[in-house]
């Protein structure tokens, strides 16, 4: 039984997106200036979407962590973006690319929203290169297409390696612009820290400057939130330092669903662990699979220098075991892989937990120069991080916390389960199942953003009568009482701990058992290690000075509260789901030979849970997924 | 692996409560510091000590921990983003000192860059230098096909070349006149290397370059300190650029 609406149209699949555009009301070009909306994030589906309803007329108000807009964590991201163009002519389609996507997620996701992700991929090249992305040209001056993870076809545009930074100059330029109009108004140096509801509907946000320290009421129409994904709550991983959960763990609580939150994605291409100071793992773009090859010695225990070690005793596993993709499995499954030569004791360098990502075959064939063209930047930061140069030796890459899949519930319109508050990009579930495609985030944060909210947005404020409040309200001035509790009690504690001692304790937690393989005894374990260390922290934590000004220590210990909570979410979920999919590894559930094995028949659906008090255990909700274009079968990239 | 000898070392912290109060140099002894640390990673653990002592920690800006937000950015004896060039702030590994050293650590300093607390500016003045012309304007929708308008090769690589500017302001830090010319025409470059910027270029070089000026930001007079410590290598070729685009759309607009 469907507990959840997903209110997706009916009709056939490739018809939806156009029929539900044609049916959603349209606000008058005179009335949207009547409308103000909160966004919160300015990252590429946030920054996109800012810009994009403001062009229509919305007054919108734009809140991001950084000191602005332009430093959002997308700009990380190096590889590419996905779009079906088929420009090299190579048998792409909107529908190959709703295929790969769908089955690259290993069938968790919505039929009907990754394949509008899809038709509206193309226009957001187009947008791009408008704004002057200056993404890789042939000699004739066409765009350029790599190869990523999870298909075989050349479909992702790129910028070397800094595509995210590139899109999110773009976006954030056409931001600027809307600034420049006075149609946006960018708070930056801004953390949400409640959601405000008023008669059940989103009508505001209260946040903290983090440079003054003022609690300010900001009220509106709509919020729309696109504040990024979780995987911080792994204390390592591939995010920057002020990614957090707060925004959509605080709208979790106020009544807004956390879908298949247990959904992460550990990338294979990470430089491995070194240290306990360490405080976070550097991504090395999956781009580099294109022409890079992973091999680790075939004899457990081989600690010869890998320039000592011949041919026939190196293992190419990869390639061996997926002759098909080779190199470019999808993330998941390159990551177990990974996980499993390691675990035979034939990981590398000094932790051995690592395998090599090796050049030297491309650099003879290609030459060191075209190389440099492609991933330079990559190199450099190889270079950079471990003083050696990959131009000489193979790089040692490990997997690490990357992605968040999960994220807030929404429906087709991308609402969540509160009226009025809208969630876009990483920080929503919607697109990418069980695991993530290579170059499908940009894809999708920039779909939601350009092509999708603008629409959506539009008719839900068609549809709903939404009179003026003020931040006078009642339900404001509580929501600001609950904020400046919150602080006082955590300069309060007082303790002998700091928050960033007790975030490495959980990161430990959910990397030995939630991380890379799950299993019920594990999960069990984290289930009941987590409270105490919540319980620790609000016992003896110990953040110093006052909540009236710049305050680093404060900001932080605020969101390792939240990573408290969310972890036992996460673990929660991860045992309920008794079935691996995709990035969901439970040691109980694999094929024979070692593949995640999916259980269709009683979990083909998306689980989202309902907050329901302190102490209360959360409520654990249904969407059925029904596949009527595709049919679910065991994902094979033999 | 042989264990990396640790190193001690004795940092001289810019500190200074908040933007209206003094601030002063305070030194802070740092032990057992592994050189594979990055330099953020080793104030990380001077905070963490600070924190547990109650005391407040030395307040500084940063992000991605990987050279591309632009978030970070120290005076590290003296020289923007420290010793080596080519990096930011969060890039330089503590390999780069030896034991004992004493290590200044101060804010980006600039008339147009007011500090807030300890290392931590105010760089929005960027933004409103984008704002006054940073951009393509094209709205959501408009775009034609992608491969519509060619691009040469060499035109996408240079214009890509300028577009790496990640606006840390170590150019302006580094500058004897606080010029943020560097920055502002990497942007000018950038767009107008494209045929998609080509339409705007004039009234972009005169609104970024008015918004630089009454931003507080110093002129260039070819010091090219800017270019030794960009983190992304931006070449003072831009800035030829940019005076040339600037005195172009100032002819055509007499």
């Amino acid at each position: 039984m469907n507990t959840l609406d997903s209110k997706t149209p009916s009709g056939p699949l490739e018809k939806k997106w156009d029929k539900h555009r044609f049916e959603l009301k349209l606000v008058n070009p005179a009335n949207k200036p009547k409308f103000d909306v909160i966004v919160v994030g300015s990252g590429l589906a946030g920054s996109a979407a800012a810009a994009s309803l403001a062009e229509l007329g919305y007054n919108v108000s734009v809140f991001c962590i950084q000191d602005s807009p332009r430093r959002a964590h997308s700009i990380a991201a190096q590889g590419g973006i996905n779009a079906a163009k088929n420009y090299p002519n190579d048998g792409d389609s909107v529908w190959r690319l709703f295929y790969d996507t769908i089955k690259g997620g290993d069938y968790r996701a919505r039929e009907a929203n990754i394949h509008r992700l899809a038709q509206v991929s193309n226009g957001i090249i187009d947008q791009c290169v408008a704004q002057g992305v200056p993404f890789a040209r042939e000699y004739g001056g066409y765009l350029e297409n790599r190869s990523f993870g999870g298909a075989q076809l050349s479909r992702t545009f790129y910028a070397r390696g800094q595509t995210g930074q590139q899109l999110l100059l773009g976006a954030y330029s056409a931001l600027m612009r809307q600034t420049a109009a006075r149609k946006v108004k960018v708070f930056a140096r801004r953390e949400l820290l409640e959601l405000v509801l008023i008669d059940g509907k989103a009508r505001g946000i209260v946040c903290r400057d983090l440079v003054s320290g003022r609690i300010e009421r900001h009220a509106a129409h709509a919020v729309v939130m696109a504040t990024g994904g979780y995987s911080n709550v792994f204390y390592l991983s591939t995010n920057a330092a002020s990614c957090n959960t707060t925004a959509i763990w605080r709208a979790h609580k106020k009544g807004a669903f956390f879908a298949n939150p247990c959904f992460t994605q550990i990338h294979p291409t990470c430089i491995p662990m070194s240290g306990d100071y360490q405080s976070k793992l550097t991504l090395m773009s999956e781009s580099l699979r294109n022409d890079g090859r992973v091999w680790v010695p075939l004899k457990p225990g081989d600690r010869r220098s890998p320039d000592q070690i011949p041919e026939s005793e190196r293992d190419y596993y990869l390639e061996r075991r997926y002759p098909s993709f080779g190199n470019l499995v999808p993330r998941d499954v390159a990551s177990r892989a990974a996980k499993v030569v390691c675990d035979e004791g034939r990981g590398v360098g000094s932790t051995q937990l690592a395998v090599y990502l090796d050049f030297r075959d491309s650099i003879q064939r290609q030459g060191a120069e075209k190389i440099k063209g492609e991933y330079g930047n990559l190199f450099d930061m190889y270079h950079h991080i471990t003083d050696e140069d990959p131009y000489l030796v193979p790089m040692r890459i490990y997997p690490a916390p990357h992605y968040t899949m999960g994220g807030l519930w929404v429906d087709y319109n991308l609402m969540s389960t509160i009226p009025g508050l809208f969630v876009l990009g990483e920080a929503n579930f919607s697109d990418h199942g069980a695991n993530r495609l290579g170059a499908s985030a940009l894809m999708q944060g920039l779909g939601d953003g350009y092509f999708v909210i603008p629409y959506t947005l539009g008719g839900y404020f068609g549809s709903e009568k939404l009179g003026k409040v003020s931040t006078e309200a009642p339900e404001f001035v509580e929501a600001e009482e609950g904020v400046t509790a919150r602080t006082k009690k955590l300069l309060a504690v007082k303790g002998k701990r700091t928050a960033a001692e007790l975030h490495r304790e959980l990161g430990k937690v959910m990397r030995e058992y939630c991380g890379l393989a799950r299993s019920e005894a594990g999960l069990k374990k984290a289930l009941s290690r987590i409270p105490e260390l919540r319980e620790e922290f609000w016992k003896n934590v110990m953040v110093p000075g006052a909540g009236d000004c710049v305050n680093q220590a404060l900001e932080r210990a605020g969101r390792i509260a939240d990573y408290l909570e969310l972890g036992e979410l996460i673990v929660r979920d991860a045992l309920e789901r008794k079935e691996s999919c995709g990035a969901h590894f439970r040691e109980e559930f694999r094929t024979p030979d070692g593949e995640a094995q999916r259980d269709d028949e009683n979990f083909a659906h998306v689980a989202a849970w309902e907050y329901r008090g302190e102490g209360k255990a959360p409520e654990r909700h249904k969407e059925e997924l029904t596949f009527e274009n595709v049919k679910p079968s065991q994902r094979s990239y033999k | 692996m042989n264990e990396p000898k640790l190193l001690n070392v004795t940092l001289r912290i810019w500190r200074q409560p908040d933007a209206d109060s003094p601030g002063e140099l305070v030194d802070y002894p740092v032990r057992g510091v592994n050189p594979d640390m990055s330099f953020l990673e080793m104030l990380d653990v001077l905070n963490e000590g600070l924190i547990q002592q109650g005391k407040d920690p030395v307040a500084f800006d940063n992000d991605c921990r990987e050279g591309i937000c632009g978030m970070c950015g120290l005076v590290i004896n003296g020289r923007a983003h420290g010793p080596d060039g080519g990096q930011t702030t969060c890039e330089l590994r503590m390999r780069r000192f030896s034991d004992g050293d004493v290590i200044t650590v101060e804010p980006f300093r600039a008339r147009a860059f007011p500090v807030l607390a300890d290392l931590m500016v105010d760089r929005s003045a960027f933004d409103r230098i984008i704002q006054a012309g940073g951009f393509n304007s094209v709205d959501t929708g408009q775009a034609p096909d992608a491969n519509a308008v060619l691009v040469p090769k060499e035109d996408a690589e240079k214009a890509m070349d300028a577009a790496a500017c990640i606006a840390c302001g170590a150019c302006v830090a580094a500058c004897p006149n606080a010029a943020a010319m560097l920055f502002t025409s990497a942007k000018i470059s950038h767009l107008g290397l494209l045929p998609q910027g080509n339409p705007e270029r004039g009234p972009r070089a005169r609104g970024m370059l008015a918004a630089h000026d009454a931003e507080g930001f110093g002129n260039c007079s070819n010091e090219y300190e800017c270019e030794h410590v960009c983190p992304k290598e931006i070449k003072v070729s831009n800035i030829a650029r940019l005076n040339r685009e600037f005195f172009k759309a100032s002819v055509l607009d007499e």
